[in-house]
């Protein structure tokens, strides 16, 4: 049987025309998809059952859902500061369930974007984002920016789709209708495709930022002869580019969010899309990784007013994310338990901030083994969301769109689990109350 | 010999293709190494395939060399990963973000065998 119009749960993309031949309840072929979307979803070796261990350098026991869900709500009832981190690689409904229970434990809950889009939304919140759909940039963009991102790796058929080489209603030439720029540190394989390659140097974005807001609003006399190792001719060709724009699109990545200035890159970036604004229709988007990290920032921003890093203890919802966000809470070693769900700490977080999760108990939920069940002393594996669970995602854009289910499996949803972890949590403390 | 470097990690094809799949040799080799370009490898007097150990005031890591041309003089890559995590900036300058990009390293030549996943992790409990 080939299911039509599976959508990929891999990246911010959410592609949404992939066809999966399923036979027997078993994947066997992905069309259309990336190498990385169908590696996801021809899948990988699975926990196969529940499992606990008291000592974090001990082996894993089997044990029951019923006996790890038990003993995962028995840890956050009692904890003063749990951290509940990941969500992005699951689905809207769970995410409302997340927050759900970290208000049920007065937790701090934060997702992927801490060490990914974070500083973005920081950047929004002072400059706001003048941005639009991936259907509006494939069909109308005629100057494409890509800045410290690299889609040919991380977002692979970006170019073919949305961005680059697809034909649109007013770019109808395809690849031909769209002049390409690429702003990184080193010359990518993204930047061996652009018209223009301008190599910055490593953490100084912010100025060649500033640089081309001076030249752009007219003000390039004050711009010295190199800015950020890049000649201020090839500056000034740069803006003369994107000030020709009918339609200008900036895409950027973690090279700016990463990199030095951190979230004030992005308030410069946006700062120069309103700068542009004058001369032509401009627009700017992050490239969001994992395929839900927006709808998690959806779904928090409508329950809590916050996007990420929301601390509960005060019965109120509390953002500050220099204070909330995990890697500063970690640093502090604030934490006195972990809950960790559809995202990898332990692969994704400097090793200092892994080693306060060596010293207090991690409860993980998901389907693989991975770093953070190294730190582990419960594993609950759930249902892959996207292949053997329906629900809704939010494309990078913002757009919401279903999930279908293209197999069946004995796990329970990630909801499932919350479900009965929060039922406990109110058991335990009502008993204690 | 020494190489002052500056240190950025970032996603690869390989790395996503390989992301729930982190205990096999095949993350190890998507995720697990130091890319530099030929002139600075030729600079330390290495090869691919050779071990290098990269250093940063937060950590070391040893891991083995890929060429990339695309990096310039003294710009090195790890993947985004547990072996980029060992040398990476903890502090995140009271906005969340660590420092994962842009960090001064130094790398050497080394004859230590590169670290596994398990192993590396088994150093942070």
């Amino acid at each position: 049987m080939i299911i039509k119009d599976v959508l990929c749960p891999f990246c911010g993309c959410l592609c949404d025309d992939l066809a999966v031949e399923v036979e027997n309840n078993k994947v066997v072929d992905v069309k259309h998809a990336c190498k990385i979307g169908a590696s996801k979803i021809r899948g990988h070796d699975r926990i196969k059952a529940p499992m606990m261990r008291d000592d974090k350098n001990g082996e894993f026991r089997e044990v029951s859902y019923e006996e790890a869900i038990n003993e995962s709500a028995r840890i956050l009832a009692k904890s003063k500061r749990p951290l509940l981190y990941g969500w992005a690689n699951g689905l809207c409904e769970m995410m409302k369930k997340g927050i759900l229970l970290t208000e049920e434990v007065g937790g701090i809950i934060d997702n992927t974007a801490s060490v990914c889009h974070g500083p973005s939304a920081l950047g929004v919140h002072e400059k706001g984002l003048p941005t639009g759909t991936l259907g509006q940039f494939a069909n109308r963009a005629d100057v494409v920016v890509f800045w410290g991102c690299n889609p040919v790796q991380a977002h692979p058929r970006h170019m073919g789709r949305y961005s680059v080489f697809n034909k649109g209603f007013f770019a109808n030439k395809g690849r031909r209708s769209r002049k390409v720029v690429v702003f990184d540190v080193r010359k990518t394989d993204t930047a061996n495709l652009a018209d223009e390659y301008v190599q910055v140097k490593p953490g100084e974005d912010y100025m060649v930022l500033s640089a081309l807001r001076a030249i752009v609003a007219g003000k390039g006399d004050v711009v010295p002869d190199t800015v950020g190792g890049v000649p201020k001719e090839k500056l000034a060709e740069v803006a003369e580019t994107m000030k020709a724009a009918k339609f200008g699109i900036v895409y950027f990545g973690m090279g700016l969010t990463q990199s030095r200035g951190k979230y004030k890159n992005i308030d410069n970036a946006v700062s120069l899309i309103t700068e542009l604004n004058a001369h032509g229709k401009h627009s700017i988007i992050p490239m969001r990784g994992h395929y839900n990290v927006t709808g998690f920032g959806n779904v928090c921003a409508w329950e809590t007013g916050f996007i990420n890093a929301v601390d509960m203890s005060r019965g109120y919802p509390y953002y500050n994310p220099g204070e909330t966000c995990s890697n500063d809470l970690l640093m502090r070693e604030e934490i006195d338990a972990a809950f960790i769900i559809a995202g990898d700490a332990g692969a994704h977080f400097p090793a200092q901030s892994i080693a306060r999760m060596g010293k207090v108990p991690v409860i993980q939920v998901d389907p693989f083994h991975n770093p953070t069940t190294e730190m582990a002393n419960i594993v609950i594996p759930t249902k892959v969301s996207g292949v053997e669970l329906e629900g809704t995602a939010y494309r990078m854009d913002g757009v919401s769109l279903r999930m279908r289910k293209l197999v069946d499996v004995d796990f329970p949803s990630d909801e499932e689990v919350l479900d009965k972890i929060i039922a406990k949590v109110r058991e335990i403390k009502g008993a204690s109350s | 010999m020494d190489l002052k470097a500056t240190f950025i990690s970032g996603r690869t094809v390989d790395q996503g293709c390989n992301l729930e799949n982190k205990t096999s040799k095949a993350y190890f080799d998507a995720a697990g190494y130091c890319e530099m370009n030929s002139a600075d490898a030729g600079k330390l007097g290495v090869k691919p395939g050779n071990n290098v150990k990269v250093t940063t005031d937060f950590g070391s890591v040893v891991v083995p060399l890929k060429i990339c041309e695309g990096n310039p003089d003294g710009l090195i890559f790890i993947p985004m990963g547990p072996w980029a995590n060992a040398v990476v900036d903890p502090n995140t300058c009271g906005c969340g973000m660590p420092g994962y990009k842009g960090i001064p390293a130094v790398v050497n030549p080394s004859s230590d065998t590169a670290p596994t996943m398990q192993q590396l992790m088994a150093r942070l409990k």
